[in-house]
């Protein structure tokens, strides 16, 4: 398979005067074309940090990229200028944020800003690219007319769909997605959703979908990586993690989530929260919250390793040295 | 006790003057609430729900209906003759992060609503109900000193909780308590909230955009399209057998968090909510739904209706 992006073994600190904040501890993910990579986890994991790095726009001072490498369609992003930096932005790899109300300028019509990315990157002349805006406009459903609207005179869900024009107008080969329907209503969320599903797929791309909400993850990933306090603790096809998951994490990740309950049922939230990055306990960081911890756990980080020889489902977890062990999940058969 | 309840709502409306006409932001919302229930009010941005919360604790007045708290109709009151009812009707906001003071450490925001409504004298005794408040709401001792900036959205979101238990309420209003916090935390203080209602025996009006946390949460839920009410039933039957096209098409918009040969299929509704101003005798969802009938949708906005006992729908093509 063509891979889109290929990140080895990524750490990137925030080093400030008072402490070494480690956010991203040793991640490796790949994303092939038309693939879509779910990455999960809560505040704090270091989900964001990963995307940033991806265009290398941790802001230095304090982020500090401390080791990896980064591959995108080919070529090694930690190792360009700005000038390629520059070129590369925008074009081969865009990215949503999550709040479409601060992402678009609010000076600027919808169709010149749509327009402004093409006329730098694709040599358009004003005219062309006004043109190939309205286009982009088309493509994520709204009328041509509305490219001489200002930001304000949209809804929240026509912004954000305007905010995946601008990002798609170059036809970049990976769109980084920050949380990009949080801020929407949920019949909202289903228009943006689809919409994304299907551009990903007509246009050849790749997506890498940074979410907290497992049910968006089911609803357009292919594969999905966990992440906890900087680390990848599982990663596998969404088919892999959600009906057949091994992490303890994952498993109080699901745990928590109130639809799959009856009503009336206590929720088994995780206990305790989320360890702070520039102090990690030792070895296993989910160790302190985890219900199967033992000594063992704090010995040493445990690595990524196969679920059961597969070739795409990876757990990182001391717990399955120890002869028979299974999550509570798994042996009741849920 | 279904002949005394708590808290009778009658035709509640809200208008709000702006400058592009009158906003209907609750129009004509009606039901009642039994002791130790939780109703669940759901709808999506601007469909009147945090509004009819406010009208409710008449943080805000409502412009006509009434509001039968205890047998008592405290539509009319005045903001001194609420005074003594505020202790009984409390709220817990949405974001722990701007609704604390955070100049005030966690001691003097919890005991501060009970110092204002003079509820415990002498300084020991305030200490005392205060530590009692954070035990009751799992915040362990060693935070009474903190500042709110020190601590993570679920302790937060615990202090808010303490406040309001603080008076030793009836009725909770709860506008999206869980929305801003991680899943996990999440977890942690919906089950805080379920606790405290069994042990306390208390009333919640559960307002919020998530329906998985209202099914988990309500014995009975309302769900809000454009100021109105278009479907009321209990929690079970409306996830089970919804009527309404706003619910049906709302509940299949939530994404499932299932992958497989289980997951059911997703139908998307088109277009959006637009401001109630200046509404047209018609159904509001009308240019939404997917079975509008020329003639009938167009006539009149539809009032609740009782289909089957118990659930209420506002549609004028169901019979």
């Amino acid at each position: 398979m063509e891979l889109v992006l290929d990140i080895k073994d990524l750490v990137v600190h925030y080093e400030t005067e008072d402490a070494d904040v480690a956010a991203v501890n040793g991640i490796s993910l790949a994303i092939g074309k038309k693939r879509t990579l779910g990455l999960v986890g809560e505040t704090g994991a270091g989900k964001t940090t990963t995307a940033l790095s991806i265009m290398n726009l941790v802001p230095d001072p304090p982020g500090v990229i401390k080791n990896g490498s980064i591959t995108l369609a080919g070529n090694d992003v930690l190792a360009m200028n700005d000038e390629q930096l520059e070129a590369m932005r925008g074009n081969d790899v865009a990215m949503i944020f999550q709040d479409p109300m601060t992402a678009l300028n609010p000076v600027m019509t919808v169709g010149e800003q749509i327009a402004e990315s093409l006329e730098l990157h694709q040599n358009m002349t004003p005219e062309e690219a006004l043109e190939k805006a309205k286009e982009m406009l088309k493509l994520v459903g709204i009328a041509e007319t509305r490219a001489y609207d200002y930001p304000h005179q949209f809804s929240g869900g026509m912004k954000q769909r305007v905010v995946i024009a601008i990002a798609l107008a170059c036809s970049p080969k990976l769109l980084i997605a920050d949380e990009p329907t949080t801020a929407l209503d949920v019949t909202i969320q289903a228009q943006v959703l689809e919409l994304m599903k299907d551009l990903i797929n007509n246009r050849d791309m790749a997506m890498l979908l940074i979410t907290h909400s497992l049910g968006v993850v089911a609803e357009v990933c292919d594969d999905m990586a966990v992440m906890y306090a900087g680390r990848i603790v599982e990663k596998g096809t969404v088919d892999d993690v959600f009906n057949n998951m091994r992490h303890p994490y994952t498993e109080g990740l699901f745990n928590s989530l109130p639809n799959l309950k009856e009503q009336g049922e206590m929720l088994e939230p995780i206990k305790g929260l989320m360890p702070d990055p520039a102090d990690l306990p030792p070895g296993c960081a989910f160790a302190p919250r985890c219900p199967y911890a033992t000594e063992a756990c704090t010995a040493a980080v445990p690595e990524l390793e196969s679920v059961d020889g597969s070739a795409t489902h990876f757990v990182a977890c001391q717990a399955y040295s120890r002869p028979g062990f299974a999550l509570r999940r798994n042996k009741d058969g849920k | 006790m279904a002949n005394n309840p708590l808290l009778v709502i009658e035709n509640l409306t809200k208008y709000f003057n702006t400058a592009a006409g009158q906003l209907h932001a609750v129009d004509g919302v009606s039901f009642t609430l039994e002791e130790g229930k939780t109703l669940g009010i759901v709808g999506e941005s601007g469909c009147g729900k945090s509004t009819t919360g406010r009208c409710i604790l008449k943080l805000i007045e409502p412009t006509s209906g009434k509001i039968i708290f205890q047998g008592n109709d405290i539509t009319k009151l005045s903001r001194r003759e609420m005074r003594p009812l505020r202790q009984k009707m409390q709220m817990v906001f949405q974001d722990p992060f701007s609704s604390l003071d955070p100049r005030q450490t966690v001691m003097q925001l919890i005991s501060e609503p009970i110092i204002e409504h003079n509820l415990i004298k002498g300084k020991e005794a305030i200490e005392a109900r205060t530590l009692e408040l954070m035990r009751t709401v799992g915040l362990a001792e060693r935070y009474v000193n903190v500042y709110p900036h020190e601590l993570d959205g679920g302790r937060r979101q615990r202090i808010g909780i303490a406040r309001a238990l603080a008076m030793n309420p009836k009725i909770i209003v709860c506008d999206e308590p869980v929305s801003a916090l991680d899943v996990s935390i999440q977890a942690q203080i919906l089950n805080l909230l379920k606790q405290l209602q069994k042990d306390l025996g208390l009333t919640y009006i559960f307002i919020t955009h998530d329906l998985s946390v209202v099914k988990y949460f309500s014995d009975d839920i309302a769900v809000m399209y454009m100021g109105t009410m278009v479907e009321k039933a209990p929690a079970s039957v409306l996830f089970k057998n919804p009527l309404h096209p706003y619910t049906k098409a709302l509940l299949s918009a939530i994404p499932l968090p299932i992958v497989g040969k289980d997951k059911p299929k997703r139908q998307v509704i088109k277009g959006e909510i637009t401001a109630p101003i200046n509404l047209p005798d018609a159904c509001r969802f009308m240019k939404r739904c997917d079975c509008p009938v020329a003639g009938v949708c167009d006539k009149g906005n539809p009032v609740l209706r009782e289909l089957e006992p118990n659930h209420f729908v506002a549609c004028s093509c169901l019979k």
